[in-house]
């Protein structure tokens, strides 16, 4: 009994090693391996291609603008659903979670039915001189739909963990809202506000499903990486689907290393 | 009459929190809203606050209905019930915070918070974080903070509840002596019932939403006018068919009586200056004895029910089993919703010189 307890690698934790590098490294080193198969001179060819610079391009904006609409209004929706009592507050707080339980594509469906031809809306914008569907707003309105969640839900626990007392003291000495959530509940969710930003940066580079419905396809206008990657495989180009693949692969392990990095300084400042 | 609250009413999603609550308390005064858990005192301290609307009934703050005004408005300073200190300011943002939001210049808030915390034993602390300081420096955090943009009333939320006793009993007398000095009108909120009588000018005791009875101190132990209030207050145990014993009489629709230790009081039989009051005393026997520290606390059987008296130290020790003569002076009888106090009549007939008393 004593030698099991202190033996290193128990079988679970062997079998839990073995699945995490059959399952998620090894791939990722494949991708890496065969992105360089032919040499560094012809990945960074490959890499520098002008459409791969593009598609690139339009997948760092898209993330840049979705991250940022998403930050201000998944702050908003937490903020409400937890220091405010009003009708409604709990269906608001499951519609929240909505994206998470709906298929990306039948998002992007759905938005095609909002914008496309054959939707009133069509008229309107296309009056005004907008182009939704098939083009850049299409792209971001999908990404910015589907990676909605991830802010407000890794601040909703803290939030509600934190109760209203330390809001409800500056507000009777006459703070305003914007002073209550600057001076008193931002310090408190700083960190998983960073956390939620991070995940959702993630999250937006690499949508596919719904922005697939949504762009179009046109290579250097409405291609984003996860798109291109997928246009050059079907193409038969693998040595530059890998390269470009192994793109997202470098920037999802700094998101890893990011997450890490916050979660350690997130739980230094709790101390 | 400072703040009134005039016929107040507040439910959560049906239950009723508080019904028909109104009180008075006058401009200076100290006013303990005491009652046990879950019978409104919050509720009541957050309307007055304006952290709670109620459903009906007025609000009225120094000749003035206040109903439609904010709270941040009313010129009310709040301690909470755990303080609620902005855990990531340090202590001298947490006072300051009041006075900066109301834009004072930065000398002024240097010089208020700087006075607060000297009032307040706080000096030195300023760097601190919420989570660096003991609990009563806590206490002292949310009350300067609580006082520093002058409030005219200073609404405090059991705030004692987290501090460990000794230290309590301090901080109440220190906290009486400052809000006397200060002479800024206060309420605050208790279950434990010798705060309140310690602290208060006024205590207010609620039960299920209800206010039962408000007077000084003194009135509330000595005329209890509702049952609840008989039980509540002091060391009360209830007892049924008080007439069983010498000098009470039944009284119409009253079947329960609440006695209190110092209500009862217990000779050996050999004492020689009992005579005038036999008719007046009963006989029981000590079934337990139990050292309170600065005095026994007996439990005597008398005619099948369980008396409890206090002897001092002092007098001739007594035993387990030893026979005891016992008089009780009075006791408060109770129908459905009235409490009346019960004097002992054969001791109403004998000369004042003459009634027994533990100095004898
Ligand atoms: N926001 C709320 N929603 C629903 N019910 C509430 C709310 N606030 C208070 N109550 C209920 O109202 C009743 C009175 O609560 P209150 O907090 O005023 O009691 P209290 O006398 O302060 O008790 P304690 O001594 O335990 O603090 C309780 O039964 C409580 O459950
Ligand atoms: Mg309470």
């Amino acid at each position: 009994m004593k030698k099991t307890q202190t033996k290193r690698f128990p079988l679970p934790v062997i079998l839990a090693i073995f699945f995490a590098a059959c399952f998620l490294v090894l791939p990722l080193i494949f991708v890496i391996v065969q992105a360089l198969s032919q040499g560094i001179g012809a990945y960074l060819a490959n890499i520098t291609e002008e459409y791969t610079q593009k598609a690139m391009l339009l997948t760092l904006k898209t993330t840049v603008v979705v991250v940022l609409v998403n930050t201000v209004f998944g702050l908003f929706a937490a903020w409400t659903v937890t220091k405010y009592s009003f009708p409604g507050r709990k269906a608001l707080t499951t519609l929240i979670d909505l994206p998470l339980s709906v298929s990306p594509v039948i998002s992007g469906l759905a938005f095609l039915l909002v914008f496309g031809r054959t939707s009133p809306l069509y008229g309107l914008l296309e009056g005004i001189g907008l182009k939704v569907v098939y083009a850049v707003p299409g792209i971001v309105l999908a990404t910015l739909f589907v990676t909605f969640p991830y802010i407000s839900r890794e601040m909703i626990p803290v939030l509600s963990a934190q109760g209203r007392d330390e809001e409800e003291a500056a507000a009777l000495m006459g703070a305003g809202w914007f002073t209550i959530f600057w001076r008193v509940t931002f310090p408190h969710i700083k960190w998983s506000l960073l956390y939620g930003v991070v995940l959702c940066t993630a999250r937006a580079m690499g949508e596919f499903g719904a922005v697939s419905i949504l762009s179009g396809h046109l290579r250097g206008k409405t291609n984003t990486l996860p798109l291109h990657i997928e246009i050059l495989y079907n193409e038969f180009r693998y040595s530059e689907a890998f390269a470009v693949s192994s793109i997202l692969v470098i920037l999802a392990l700094l998101v890893l290393v990011l997450r890490s990095l916050i979660e350690h300084r997130g739980r230094k400042g709790e101390a | 009459m400072y703040l009134e609250l005039k016929n107040i009413n507040k439910s959560f999603a049906g239950f009723k929190a508080a019904r028909d609550v109104s009180l008075g308390v006058e401009k200076g005064s100290l006013t303990a809203l005491l009652g046990p858990s879950g019978s409104g005192k919050t509720t009541v301290l957050r309307i007055i606050a304006g952290l709670e609307a109620p459903d009906s009934g007025e609000i009225i703050l120094d000749g003035r209905s206040v109903n439609e005004l904010p709270g941040s408005q009313r010129g009310i300073g709040f301690v909470f019930q755990n303080y609620a200190l902005f855990r990531y300011m340090t202590v001298y943002d947490n006072i300051a915070f009041g006075l900066q939001v109301q834009k004072k210049n930065k000398k002024e808030i240097k010089e208020r918070v700087v006075e607060l915390m000297e009032l307040t034993g706080l000096a030195g602390l300023e760097k601190r974080y919420p989570n660096q300081l003991s609990g009563g420096q806590r206490q002292r955090v949310a009350f300067a903070r609580a006082l520093a943009p002058n409030p005219q009333l200073l609404l405090l939320d059991e705030p004692f509840a987290a501090i460990d006793a000794k230290v309590r009993g301090e901080l109440r007398l220190w906290l009486k002596n400052m809000i006397h000095r200060l002479g800024v009108t206060s309420i605050f909120v208790t279950h434990d019932q010798s705060e309140a009588v310690e602290v208060a000018d006024q205590i207010v005791i609620m039960n299920e939403g209800q206010i039962e009875q408000s007077g000084t101190p003194l009135q509330i132990y000595k005329r209890p006018r509702t049952p609840f209030v008989a039980q509540f207050v002091g060391d009360s145990s209830v007892i049924e068919g008080y007439e069983r014993f010498a000098g009470f009489q039944r009284v119409p629709g009253a079947d329960k009586a609440v006695l209190r230790p110092e209500f009862v009081e217990c000779f050996r039989p050999d004492n020689k200056k009992l005579a005038a009051a036999m008719g007046a005393m009963e006989r029981g026997t000590i079934q337990e004895i139990v050292f309170k520290g600065h005095c026994m606390e007996l439990t005597l059987s008398v005619q099948g029910a369980g008396l409890r008296a206090q002897r001092s130290l002092e007098r001739r020790p007594v035993q387990l089993g030893d026979e005891m003569m016992v008089l009780i002076y009075r006791m408060y009888v109770f129908d459905g919703e009235n409490a009346r106090l019960l004097e002992n009549q054969e001791l109403l007939k004998i000369p004042p010189d003459q009634v027994p008393a533990a100095q004898m």
